[in-house]
C-alpha cells in the first residue's frame, strides 16, 4: 500500500485487517529516518524500542486482544513535550540527558490511543525562533530545499511530516510556531484554544501563549489526532472544561454560508507577491465553495509583535529560571555556587534565549514593569477585542500564516526583528487565545509551498478543520516533495 | 507596592552597558564585553521598537494576564506517589547522601 | 537619649495540609531527605502547579480568626530568585492582591490592659526547600519545597520587645485555636522576621528600619527586638544612621548581624503566574467557613470568666491553650467546681507538663482523674495536702484516685470520737502550752495542730481537729 499517501484511517484499517503489520510501518518509517534524516536533520532521538513496542502490538493483534484504535501507528514528538524515559532536551544544551521521570498528559493520551512515538524532533531551542536555526543539535532543513529552514520553531515537526519521515506529529505554538512552519513545509498544522490541551508535560516557552497541537497532511489525520489530545486536565489549572470532541464528525466538507472574515491588515506590506497570490486564490476558492467573503479589521494588528514579545520574554524569563544546573541539565564545572549558575546558564543557553531571557527580565525589573509588561498585557486586552468584535461578524477568519515562503538559512539570523517579522501574521491569534491552522494552498516560483492561515474563536476548532477539509478535497496539493517519496 | 500610575510614561531610556550587566546578573548569565555590546544594541532596537505601544491610549483598559476567564481551579487535599530518592536524584548532576549536591555556597 | 522602638512582624506560618501545596506529595515533617518529592515540587520541565483547596480553606480560617477582610479576587504571582532550595527559581506567592487583609488582634500588656495590633494583610505562598551546608560543598534536600506557608504581616503598631512576643503569643494562640498548623517553633512551623525602627518620640516619624530573619522562638523574637533595639540606639546615639537593610539573628549568641553584601541587590520582578487562575471567593464560601470556625481564645476567656466566676488570670491562663482549655471544660463535666479544677491544672498538672515538656493530654492525668482529686478534696475525703501525694499517685499509676485512696488509706480521719481521745492525748502530753494557749496566745495552734498530725498520721481532718482543740481547751 501508498503508505507515504495514507491517512490515518487507511492505516488503521489497514492494520486491522492484517493487511499491514505494525512492524513493517514502524520499519517503513525508520527506514525513511535513516535515507533521509541525515539531510533533513528533524530528529534529536530515535526510540530505539519502536520495533519493539510494534511487536507487542502485533502480537496482541494477532491473539485478537482489544486495541485503542490507533495501535501501533507511528508518530513523533516535538522534542519539549515530556516524555518519561525518553530524552527531553528542548534542542538545548542545557538540558543535555535529561529523561524525565514522567510523561505529559498529551503524550500521556496519544499513547493510550495506541500511537508509538518514533522518535523526539527538533525545534528551535525552547520554542524560541522562526527557522530552527536556534537549535543546538539539529539544524533542521527544508524538506522542499534543503537549503532554506522548514520555519520555527516546530520546524523538525513540521519537516518531519514533509518528508515523510513520520505521519503525523505534535508540535507548540506560543506565537506561530507549528502555522509557519506547517505553512513553509506545505503541511496542515494547528494551534487550538488556548486552555484545549492540557499544558502539562508541555515544557513551557510563555505559559499563558503556549498550546500544543497536531500537524499531518491532511486536514482529516488533524482531526483525529486532536479529537485524542483534547481533554480537560486537572493537572492544569489553565485547562478549560469543555467537552470531549470528535473532531472527525466535523469533517462534512459543507462550508456553504459560512462567513469568513478578511481582515485587511493582514494584506498590506511585507507579504510576497506570491504569498499573496496564492491566499488570494484560495479566498476565491473558498467563495467558489459558497463562503460569504466578510471584509474586517483587526485594527491593533500592528502592536502586535511588540505585545507579543514583552509578555513571551516576560514569562519566558521566569519559566526558564529553573535551569539551572542543581536538579538536572546541564552542570557547568565550578568552585563555588555563583559561578555554578553563570558558567551553567550562560554556556547552556543559545544566543536568542540569552537575548529574550535578558529582554524578559528587563521588561519585569523594577520601574520598568508597567511601562513594558502591564502596557503590553492592556494592549493585550485590545488585541482581544479586536477578535472577539470581529467573531461577532464572522465564523472564521481567513489570511496569510507567514509574510513569505521559506527563506535560505543564514538569511535573517542577524537581525532578531526581522526574524520575529516571520511570525506577523500568527502570533495576535496566541494574544487572543483562539484557533487557528495553516493549510497549503501553493507553491512560490521558487516551488517553496504557501500556507493559508484560517482563524477561530474559542474552542471553533471543529469549524476550522472543515473549512480546511473543503479547500483540501478541491485542490489536492502534493504534500512530499517528489525527490523523497523513493 | 509599585506604582500603577508610572505606566503610561514614555519610554525613552535606552539601554547602557552597565545596564545590561544588571541585567544578567539578575538572570544570572554573564557576557563578555564584545557580547555585552551585542546584546544592548539588540535589546535597544527592540525596545525602541516596542515603544510603538506608547501611541495607544490605555489608561482605562484593563490587564489581560488569561486570555479565558478561568477562576478558583483547585484540587482535594489528598496526597499522591512521591518519586524515589533515585527518581529524584537519577538527573542529578550531582548527588550525595540523599542530597542534591552543589558547590559551596559564598556570599 | 531614650528612643521609642517601632516594631513590625512578619511570620510564617506552615499550614497543617496532608499535601503539599501545588502538588500532591506529602506534607510530612521528617522524612528521609529527597523523598517526599515530585516533578512538579523538584520544579522538572513541562510541570504545572493545581492549589490545594485545603489551603484556601485555612487562610480564609485564619483570616477571620484574625478579623481579616477576604477579598473576593486575589491572585498568585511569582517572586524570581535564584537560591538552590527553589527549585523552579521563582516562589509562588501572592503580591498586588493578597486573599486577606485587614485585620487586628488585641494582646493582653503587663499592666492588665490590652492593646490592638493590626494586621496588613495574610497570603499564601509556598515554602523552600533546606539546604545542609558543609565545608566545601551544599546539599539540597527538597522535601519542605512547596509546604503551604502563610504570611501574616502586622502593621508596624508594636512598641517593645516584650509586646513583640506577647503578639506572636497571642498569634500562635488563635492559629492553634483555628486548627491550621500546629505552630510548633522548634520544627520551623512559625517562624518570624521582626521589622524594627527607632524614633525620638511617638510622634516623630518612623526612623530607617532593619529586617531581622531567623526568629524562630518566642524568646528570640524578644531577645533580638532587645538587642536590635540597643543596636541602633547605640548607632544614633553616636551621631550615625541606621542602614536599611536585613540581618540575621542568632539564637546562640543573641546578636543580629547584617546580611548586607552577602546577596544581590533584589528585584524580584514579581508578576502575576500566568500557570495559575485567579481566587475567587464567594459569600457563601466565607459563611461557611466562619460557622466551623471554632470559639477563639478572646471569647473562650470572657466566658470563662462570666459561666465559671473564673479569675481573669486563671481565664487568661487556661484559655492561652485550646487543649488547657478543652482540658478544664471536660474535667468540669466530671466534678462542677470550676476555680477548684482550676487550681490543680495550674499547679500540679502544669507541674507535670512543664518537667516532661509535653501536651496537657499526655501529662499523664485525664481530666476526669483530676476531677476527682477535687472532688474527694471537696467531699472531706482527702485533706488537701494528701492531695498532692494522691496527684503524684495518678501520675505514678494511672489508677482512679479513689481507688488508690482506697489502696493506700490515704482518706482523713473525721471521726469526732477517735479525734478527740488523740487531741486530748495531745493536751495531756504538753501541760505548758495548754496552759498558754488558754491563757491567749493562738498561735500555739500550729504547735498542737502539728502534733496532733503526727500522732494520727497525718490523716486527722484538719478542720474537725480545730473545733476540737478549741472545745477542750477553754
Amino acid at each position: 500500500m501508498d503508505i507515504l499517501n495514507s491517512t490515518l484511517n487507511t492505516i488503521t484499517s489497514a492494520l486491522e485487517s492484517k493487511e499491514l503489520s505494525s512492524k513493517e510501518l514502524v520499519q517503513f518509517y525508520l527506514d525513511r529516518i535513516d535515507k533521509y534524516d541525515g539531510e533533513i536533520q528533524a530528529y534529536n532521538h530515535v526510540n530505539e524500542n519502536a520495533i519493539k513496542q510494534a511487536e507487542l502490538i502485533d502480537s496482541k493483534r494477532t491473539k485478537g486482544e482489544k486495541l485503542p484504535k490507533f495501535a501501533g501507528v507511528p508518530i513523533a514528538l516535538k522534542d519539549l513535550l515530556i516524555t518519561g524515559g525518553m530524552p527531553t532536551t528542548c534542542s538545548s544544551k542545557i538540558l543535555e540527558g535529561f529523561t524525565p521521570p514522567f510523561t505529559g498528559t498529551a503524550v500521556k493520551h496519544v499513547e493510550d490511543a495506541g500511537f508509538i512515538t518514533l522518535g523526539k524532533l527538533s525545534m528551535d531551542e525552547f520554542a524560541m525562533g522562526s527557522s530552527n536555526e536556534n537549535a543546538a543539535f539539529k539544524k533542521t532543513r527544508n524538506p522542499w530545499d534543503t537549503e532554506k529552514v522548514p520555519g520555527g520553531s516546530s520546524g523538525g515537526s513540521a519537516a518531519a511530516v514533509a518528508a515523510g519521515l513520520a505521519p503525523v506529529t505534535l508540535g507548540s505554538d506560543t506565537g506561530g510556531s507549528i502555522r509557519q512552519p506547517a505553512s513553509l513545509c506545505g503541511v496542515i498544522g494547528m494551534k487550538p484554544t488556548y486552555g484545549r490541551v492540557s499544558r502539562f508535560g508541555l515544557v513551557a516557552f510563555a505559559s499563558s501563549l503556549d498550546q500544543i497541537g497536531p500537524m499531518g497532511k491532511s486536514a482529516s489525520d488533524l482531526a483525529s489526532l486532536l479529537s485524542i489530545i483534547v481533554r480537560h486536565d486537572v493537572q492544569d489549572s489553565t485547562s478549560a472544561k469543555v467537552e470531549q470532541v470528535d473532531y472527525t464528525k466535523a469533517l462534512t466538507g459543507d462550508v456553504k454560508g459560512l462567513k469568513l472574515g478578511v481582515p485587511k491588515e493582514y494584506f498590506q506590506t511585507g507579504l510576497a507577491p506570491d504569498v499573496k497570490k496564492a491566499v488570494d486564490e484560495a479566498i476565491k476558492q473558498y467563495e467558489k465553495l459558497g463562503c460569504e467573503l466578510v471584509d474586517i479589521s483587526l485594527p491593533h494588528t500592528d502592536y502586535a509583535l511588540a505585545t507579543y514579545y514583552i509578555i513571551a520574554t516576560a514569562e519566558a524569563s521566569s519559566n526558564l529560571g529553573r535551569y539551572d544546573g542543581v536538579r538536572y541539565g546541564r552542570r557547568a564545572e565550578a568552585d563555588n555556587l555563583r559561578d555554578m549558575y553563570y558558567k551553567s546558564r550562560t554556556e547552556g543557553f543559545g544566543d536568542e534565549v540569552k537575548r529574550r531571557i535578558m529582554l524578559g527580565t528587563y521588561v519585569l525589573s523594577a520601574g520598568y514593569y508597567d511601562a513594558y509588561y502591564i502596557k503590553a498585557q492592556k494592549v493585550r486586552t485590545l488585541i482581544k477585542q479586536d477578535f472577539v468584535e470581529a467573531f461577532k461578524k464572522v465564523d472564521a477568519i481567513i489570511c496569510p500564516a507567514s509574510p513569505t515562503t521559506a527563506f535560505k538559512a543564514g538569511e535573517k539570523t542577524s537581525d532578531p526583528i526581522q526574524m520575529y517579522l516571520s511570525d506577523i501574521y500568527t502570533l495576535s491569534l496566541n494574544l487572543f487565545g483562539g484557533c487557528g491552522l495553516s493549510v497549503p494552498c501553493g507553491f512560490d516560483s521558487d516551488g517553496m509551498p504557501i500556507g493559508v492561515q484560517l482563524l477561530g474563536n474559542y474552542f471553533e476548532e471543529g469549524s476550522i478543520l472543515n473549512l480546511a477539509y473543503a479547500f483540501e478535497r478541491e485542490t489536492n496539493l502534493p504534500k512530499i516533495p517528489q525527490n523523497l517519496k523513493g | 507596592m509599585r506604582d500603577l500610575k508610572k505606566e503610561d510614561r514614555l519610554v525613552s531610556e535606552t539601554i547602557s552597558i552597565n545596564d545590561v550587566h544588571h541585567i544578567a546578573t539578575l538572570a544570572r548569565l554573564k557576557f563578555e564585553e564584545t557580547e555585552a555590546e551585542k546584546i544592548k544594541d539588540d535589546l535597544n532596537s527592540i525596545l525602541g521598537y516596542m515603544e510603538k505601544l506608547n501611541e495607544l491610549d490605555t489608561t482605562n483598559v484593563k490587564p489581560t494576564s488569561h486570555t479565558l476567564d478561568i477562576f478558583t481551579v483547585t484540587r482535594p487535599d489528598e496526597t499522591r506517589p512521591s518519586l524515589s530518592n533515585e527518581e529524584a536524584l537519577a538527573n542529578a548532576p550531582q548527588a550525595e547522601n540523599a542530597h542534591f549536591k552543589v558547590p559551596k555556597v559564598i556570599e | 537619649m531614650k528612643y521609642e522602638p517601632v516594631i513590625g512582624l512578619e511570620v510564617h506560618v506552615q499550614m497543617d495540609t496532608q499535601s503539599k501545596i501545588f502538588c500532591g506529595c506529602s506534607n510530612k515533617f521528617g522524612s528521609e531527605p529527597n523523598t517526599n518529592v515530585c516533578p512538579v515540587c523538584l520544579g522538572m520541565p513541562g510541570v504545572l502547579p493545581v492549589l490545594n483547596e485545603k489551603v484556601v480553606d485555612f487562610t480564609v480560617k485564619a483570616g477571620l480568626a484574625l478579623n481579616c477582610e477576604i477579598r473576593e479576587r486575589s491572585v498568585f504571582a511569582r517572586k524570581n530568585y535564584f537560591y538552590p532550595d527553589l527549585p523552579k527559581a521563582y516562589q509562588i506567592s501572592q503580591y498586588e492582591l493578597p486573599i486577606c487583609e485587614n485585620g487586628y488582634i488585641d494582646i493582653e500588656l503587663e499592666d492588665g490592659t490590652s492593646k490592638r495590633i493590626g494586621i496588613t494583610r495574610i497570603h499564601i505562598e509556598e515554602d523552600a526547600g533546606k539546604l545542609m551546608h558543609s565545608a566545601d560543598s551544599s546539599g539540597a534536600d527538597l522535601n519542605r519545597t512547596g509546604t503551604p506557608l502563610m504570611e501574616i504581616v502586622s502593621e508596624p503598631d508594636i512598641r517593645s520587645a516584650e509586646e513583640a512576643k506577647a503578639y506572636v503569643q497571642k498569634l500562635r494562640t488563635i492559629l492553634k485555636y483555628a486548627e491550621v498548623s500546629d505552630c510548633n517553633m522548634e520544627e520551623g512551623s512559625m517562624r518570624c522576621d521582626v521589622n524594627l525602627s527607632l524614633r525620638e518620640n511617638s510622634d516623630a516619624p518612623f526612623g530607617t528600619r532593619a529586617e531581622i530573619k531567623n526568629v524562630n522562638s518566642f524568646k528570640s523574637v524578644e531577645r533580638a527586638a532587645k538587642y536590635e533595639e540597643k543596636r541602633q540606639a547605640k548607632i544614633l546615639n553616636d551621631g550615625g544612621k541606621v542602614v536599611q537593610e536585613t540581618r540575621l539573628f542568632n539564637a546562640d549568641t543573641g546578636v543580629t548581624t547584617s546580611m548586607r553584601g552577602k546577596e544581590d541587590a533584589h528585584d524580584y520582578r514579581y508578576f502575576p503566574d500566568p500557570d495559575l487562575v485567579p481566587l475567587v471567593i464567594t459569600k457563601e464560601y466565607i459563611n461557611d467557613i466562619n460557622e466551623k470556625l471554632p470559639e477563639l481564645p478572646d471569647a473562650r476567656k470572657k466566658r470563662f470568666i462570666d459561666e465559671y466566676s473564673l479569675p481573669a488570670y486563671d481565664a487568661a491562663f487556661l484559655t492561652s491553650e485550646k487543649t488547657y482549655a478543652d482540658f478544664f471544660e471536660k474535667a468540669l463535666k466530671t466534678h462542677n467546681n470550676p476555680k477548684g479544677v482550676s487550681n490543680l491544672i495550674m499547679s500540679e498538672l502544669m507541674r507535670q507538663v512543664n518537667d516532661k515538656q509535653c501536651e496537657i493530654n499526655d501529662a499523664g492525668c485525664s481530666a476526669e482523674n483530676l476531677a476527682e482529686i477535687v472532688k474527694l478534696i471537696d467531699k472531706g475525703t482527702i485533706s488537701g495536702n494528701i492531695s498532692k501525694k494522691l496527684f503524684e499517685e495518678v501520675i505514678a499509676t494511672g489508677e482512679k484516685p479513689s481507688v488508690i485512696v482506697e489502696k493506700k488509706g490515704m482518706a482523713q480521719n473525721s471521726d469526732e470520737g477517735e479525734l478527740e481521745s488523740i487531741v486530748q492525748k495531745v493536751i495531756d502530753a504538753n501541760p505548758d502550752e495548754t496552759e498558754r494557749f488558754r491563757a491567749g496566745d493562738k498561735k500555739l495552734q500550729g504547735f498542737f495542730m502539728g502534733q496532733i498530725m503526727r500522732e494520727s498520721k497525718g490523716k486527722a481532718n484538719p478542720g474537725v481537729v480545730s473545733q476540737l482543740l478549741n472545745k477542750l481547751i477553754k
